[in-house]
């Protein structure tokens, strides 16, 4: 069924397939507990191509190809290959699939991924294009969740801080429309969702409730997912430094939230959240970061058809 | 009304009911507009009861691929394509935007990918009234106004 399958974007994960990453990820995890080590992708090995860098989304991948069993070949910067001397993405995805069994990439432009499915014959996984799409950050969200609460089903879930143009939770909030979540989405007025993912939201049904207070909301929340305000993202520093540092969450905030709220955050973090939070039990960012590694063990082996 | 017989092809096609205004633009997206093809003939304004004014666009020794129409259908989707044989018309058919545009619509986004590397840019048509597309690459999604200044 997986086998060959590529994993571009989150909109064409189906409930059930959504699902079924979910359950092997966490077999996976129980297996790799008792086992220490795997050996499902025994001899097969995976390309990684940065072509621009994510040390974390990286070393994410290929703990999880080391997890599995396979070895890891690849680069972390386009100017270390022939990409530099002006080679096309169709040729170095025909190149790299001579040497690999599946590929992950990562690439500023928004589609390459999509391009390198296309051109290769092995199975491609996204790991970033540009502001478009990172499927398995959202994938690893939800089976942070999941592993949370034992279900994603009837949480009321709050999106906090940068999204306008926060990739993440945009793929996280369309990924949740499969399930029956209520949402509350809470940003500066300057960095609200944008209208077309809200009103699409709607329309599938979701109930939305939009704030810039978060001390209004958090005492309704079973999870709470931050997002860092990217400075970068801004055209004019001016708007940055009026958003700057909108909300932090502190052991104050906290408590005002439910005894079982959970505190999510892609990371890295600026000052969103503060240390103090993280020996706290309503952190589980660093989980956050650990799903990774299951999750992708679990994309691996189903694309490479050496888990079923 | 006699225009339409001093400007009667033998063989061809006939380009009717495009909204007054769009016939040059036509003309343009199908590049009728090179020197080396049969007589172009645009008739602009003319009186029409179903539009009120509309453009008429005939194209001398020239059929249209089934990419054309749909083409033609993304600036006038009121157009009809008359298909002419021997002064007759042969053939006749409503224009429409198909589910799948590929090949004739550039993406808008400058940093899309098909605007950087060789492939055939693609998109899904995720609403019809008010037009717009969704790019298969970057997953953008185009309106009316982006769409027309990018055919
Ligand atoms: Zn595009």
């Amino acid at each position: 069924m997986w086998k060959g399958k590529d994993v571009i974007s989150i909109r064409d994960f189906s409930k059930k397939d959504i699902e079924y990453v979910l359950k092997t990820a966490e077999n996976l995890e129980h297996e790799l507990k008792e086992k220490g080590s795997l050996e499902y992708a025994k001899g097969k090995i995976l390309a990684t191509l940065f072509f621009e860098p994510s040390t974390r989304t990286r070393l994410s991948f290929e703990s999880a190809m080391h997890r599995l069993g396979g070895s890891v070949i690849g680069f972390s910067e386009a100017s270390s290959t022939s990409v530099k001397k002006g080679e096309s993405l169709r040729d170095t995805i025909k190149t790299v699939e001579q040497y690999s069994d599946v590929i992950v990439i990562r690439h500023p432009k928004e589609g390459a991924a999509r391009l390198a499915a296309e051109v290769a014959d092995i199975p491609v996984i996204n790991a970033g294009d540009g502001s478009n799409q990172h499927p398995t950050q959202t994938l690893l969200d939800l089976y942070t969740i999941k592993s949370a609460f034992g279900k994603i089903d009837g949480l009321k879930i709050g999106l906090l801080g940068d999204l306008k143009y926060g990739r993440t939770v945009h793929s996280l909030s369309e990924a949740l429309t499969h399930y029956d979540v209520e949402l509350y989405l809470i940003s500066p007025e300057l960095l609200r969702m944008p209208k077309h993912i809200v009103e699409e939201l709607k329309e599938r049904g979701i109930k939305v409730y939009e704030t810039s207070d978060l001390e209004s909301v958090i005492g309704e929340l079973d999870v709470l997912y931050a997002t860092r305000i990217q400075k970068e993202r801004f055209p004019d520093e001016q708007e940055y430094l009026k958003v700057k540092g909108s909300y932090v969450i502190d052991c104050e905030v906290l408590k005002k939230a439910k005894e079982t709220l959970k505190v999510m955050h892609p990371l890295p973090r600026v000052d969103e959240i503060h240390p103090s939070v993280d020996s706290s039990k309503h952190a589980i960012y660093f989980k956050q970061v650990f799903s990774g590694v299951p999750v992708r063990m679990a994309l691996l082996g189903l694309t490479l058809g050496v888990i079923e | 009304m006699s225009e339409l017989k001093v400007t009667a092809i033998k063989e061809g096609t006939v380009i009717d009911h495009i909204p007054a205004g769009k016939g040059l633009k036509v003309i343009q997206i199908l590049k009728l507009d090179k020197l080396d093809g049969g007589a172009l003939l645009l008739a602009a304004n003319v009186h029409s009861k179903k539009l009120g004014k509309k453009d008429i666009v005939k194209i001398e020794g020239r059929f249209l691929s089934e990419e054309e129409v749909n083409k033609i259908a993304l600036i006038a989707p009121s157009a009809t394509v008359n298909i002419v044989r021997d002064y007759k018309v042969a053939e006749k058919f409503q224009v429409g935007i198909p589910e799948e545009i590929s090949g004739i619509l550039k993406c808008a986004n400058p940093n899309c990918v098909s605007n950087h590397e060789y492939t055939t840019p693609k998109f899904y048509v995720i609403s019809k009234e008010p037009l717009k597309v969704r790019c298969h690459y970057c997953e953008r999604t185009m309106e009316e106004k982006e769409i027309l200044a990018n055919l």
